[in-house]
């Protein structure tokens, strides 16, 4: 979590800088929903799919620092060659499917990852991530229903930041209570505190306990909070500093620390200790995405179709 | 060699396939338990089971992702979409994923999916029903796009299709499922990215896909009592476009029209012509003739639906204007 609010603080300065182009949506505030949920995974054999905000996801898939960064600057050897950018992250080694750009389009390609696994039984699970401005697209819906009734080993994670880019949730939701959405499709709606690690952590845990062994898909409406705008561009002044600040005040990564630190798990100096070497690595993230070539004009063309495996 | 159906050879390209590579499956609306809209896939659900042969909800967004995700996964889906006016609700699907995850990945990914199901102009189906979306899907590059017009080609196309590891999408036809042509009965396939010489000739080019050839060969026949030789290329596959074969027939005859069901405007046929204009300006001796659909909605009168189509007369006119005859 740490390591992504400080990259993602970086991101910010070099996007500032112009180092990074384009769009670029910072995930900070929400680092314990990506961080909590893929920590109950086994990433041998299940898989996680996200939208544009995808920076937070990939470092918590393992994908490291440096082949992030590396693609924010669009460098070669990012993580996708220079050719996707901030919400195009991938590593299908780490089965990390992406940094999807399409508001909820995600959503019937992780449902299909998860009937690849039903198909072979290989014991996985897909989580989908997504965020509450998804929520009313009909990939969505469609979608619940697919898993419902090929019951699917899937959980789908609604990151409520109360905005959909700068429409506040209650402005163009029937209902807000996103849980609620799931039981139209039979499935378990479930609430979860997305700023208290451990909370995200038990519901994930469960949720894809019922996904693995009984093949039931979930909805899991975690209440999170972006610090930043939308995207860099966003100066977010349709919310008020009282409410940025009211969250900030129940910032995760505080939470998380004070609760090690109650628990003797962890001391303040550990933790100073832990974010000087995290910064390290970020600035070693930085230095290698100066220092790497540019994709070779060349390369415009490679990859728009697969040659055929012999 | 037995005469079978357009139907029958896909429908046994998709059978041989489905038992040679149990990674492929079929999903579609009413596919399995009803054997398919057009009967396409008969038989299908009782040989391979409910979780190969895949009935689902009226959700064209939701299973063409869904066999997405699939196929990036490492199986390899066969979409049928009902008809192609219904693939429109899918296209984000199509063209923001199953298209562009290869590319900006990096090239990790794979997608090896097909799309079929019948494209273009039917009967008395009026302005949503009977259309030619080809190029919706030809302008997007990482798609490869097959129109098979005979049960050889169908067959062998079809087989390529399913064994490529790239998304393609099969344009079939209502009107030409019944058609009638020999198929060998030994596993064969036909390169995807090949055009063929359906009738040689010396005078004028057509180009063609998809199901105006019958009127093509048609109007070649009728022309040759004049004396006008009309060299038929079917170009069978859209993208990749076998240019070559397209140019060497054009500096041979000098004259080209293009033949195609869609609206004229930005069209896969439009686009053909440019190329021949292009590629060949120095050896034409006419400029290059497009016969396509008429720039309007289908209407549903019947008169008036095959006055909004590309027809024998209008190809045999375009012919004769390329070569400066009345």
């Amino acid at each position: 979590m740490v390591l992504i609010r400080i990259f993602e603080e970086r991101s910010a300065q070099l996007y500032g800088m112009r180092k990074i182009g384009g769009f670029c949506h910072l995930y900070i505030g929400q680092e314990a929903v990506a961080v909590g949920s893929i920590a109950v995974l086994d990433l041998k054999k299940d898989y996680v799919l996200t939208s544009y905000r995808d920076h937070g996801h990939a470092l918590a898939m393992g994908v490291s620092a440096r082949k992030v960064m590396a693609e924010l600057y669009g460098k070669e050897t990012g993580c996708s060659k220079g050719k996707g950018g901030s919400m195009h992250l991938f590593d299908i080694q780490k089965h990390f499917y992406g940094g999807n750009g399409i508001v909820g389009s995600q959503i019937p390609v992780a449902t299909g990852i998860a009937y690849k696994q039903r198909y072979t039984k290989d014991g996985g699970v897909t989580l989908c991530f997504f965020g509450d401005g998804a929520i009313h697209q009909g990939a969505f819906h469609e979608s619940l229903n697919l898993a419902k009734i090929w019951q699917l080993p899937i959980v789908y994670i609604v990151e409520n930041n109360i905005y959909g880019m700068g429409t506040a949730a209650s402005r163009v939701s029937s209902i807000t209570d996103f849980e609620k959405m799931a039981a139209a499709y039979d499935l378990l709606g479930v609430v979860v505190d997305g700023m208290d690690y451990f909370d995200v952590v038990e519901k994930t845990k469960e949720a894809v306990y019922r996904a693995r062994k009984n093949g039931i898909a979930s909805l899991l409406h975690v209440k999170t909070y972006r610090y930043r705008g939308h995207s860099m561009s966003d100066p977010a002044k349709y919310r008020s500093k009282q409410e940025v600040e009211s969250y900030k005040q129940m910032d995760p990564i505080e939470k998380l620390k004070g609760q090690l630190i109650k628990e003797g798990l962890l001391s303040g100096k550990e933790y100073e200790k832990m974010r000087d070497k995290i910064k390290e690595v970020v600035e070693d993230a930085v230095r290698f995405a100066e220092e790497s070539p540019q994709p070779a004009l060349e390369s415009l063309h490679a990859d728009v179709y697969a040659p055929m495996e012999k | 060699m037995a005469e079978i159906t357009m139907r029958e050879a896909i429908r046994q390209a998709i059978d041989e396939e489905m038992d040679r590579d149990d990674r492929v499956f079929v999903l579609g609306e009413e596919v399995a338990e009803y054997d398919g809209a057009y009967k396409v896939s008969r038989g299908l659900l009782k040989k391979y089971g409910a979780l190969r042969v895949v009935d689902t909800p009226i959700t064209e967004l939701g299973f063409t992702g869904l066999g997405v995700g699939a196929a990036l996964a490492g199986l390899r889906p066969i979409v049928e979409w009902m008809t192609f006016n219904f693939a429109l609700l899918a296209l984000d699907q199509v063209i923001n994923n199953a298209a562009k995850m290869r590319y900006m990945s990096g090239g990790q990914f794979r997608c090896p999916i097909v799309f079929r199901g019948p494209n273009g102009p039917a009967e008395y189906l009026s302005s949503q029903h009977s259309q030619s979306l080809q190029t919706y899907f030809a302008h997007v590059p990482g798609l490869k796009i097959i129109a098979p017009t005979s049960p050889y080609d169908a067959k062998g196309l079809l087989k390529s299709a399913i064994r490529d590891d790239n998304p393609v999408i099969v344009l079939e036809s209502e009107m030409s499922y019944a058609w009638k042509g020999e198929v060998p009965s030994e596993d064969y396939t036909i390169p995807l990215g090949q055009a063929q010489i359906k009738r040689e000739g010396t005078d004028v080019t057509i180009v063609v896909h998809g199901k105006p050839l019958k009127m093509v060969l048609e109007a070649a026949e009728e022309v040759a009592q004049q004396g006008i030789a009309v060299e038929v290329v079917d170009v069978r596959s859209i993208r990749p476009l076998d240019e070559q074969t397209i140019y060497d027939s054009v500096r041979k005859t000098n004259r080209a029209v293009v033949v195609d069901e869609s609206w004229p405007f930005a069209s896969v046929g439009s686009h053909i012509a440019w190329l021949i204009s292009h590629y060949c300006f120095d050896e034409l001796d006419a400029q290059v003739e497009l016969v396509s659909g008429e720039d309007v909605p289908m209407p549903y009168n019947h008169s008036l639906e095959l006055a909004a189509q590309p027809s024998v007369e209008k190809i045999i006119m375009a012919i004769k204007n390329v070569c400066y005859r009345s």
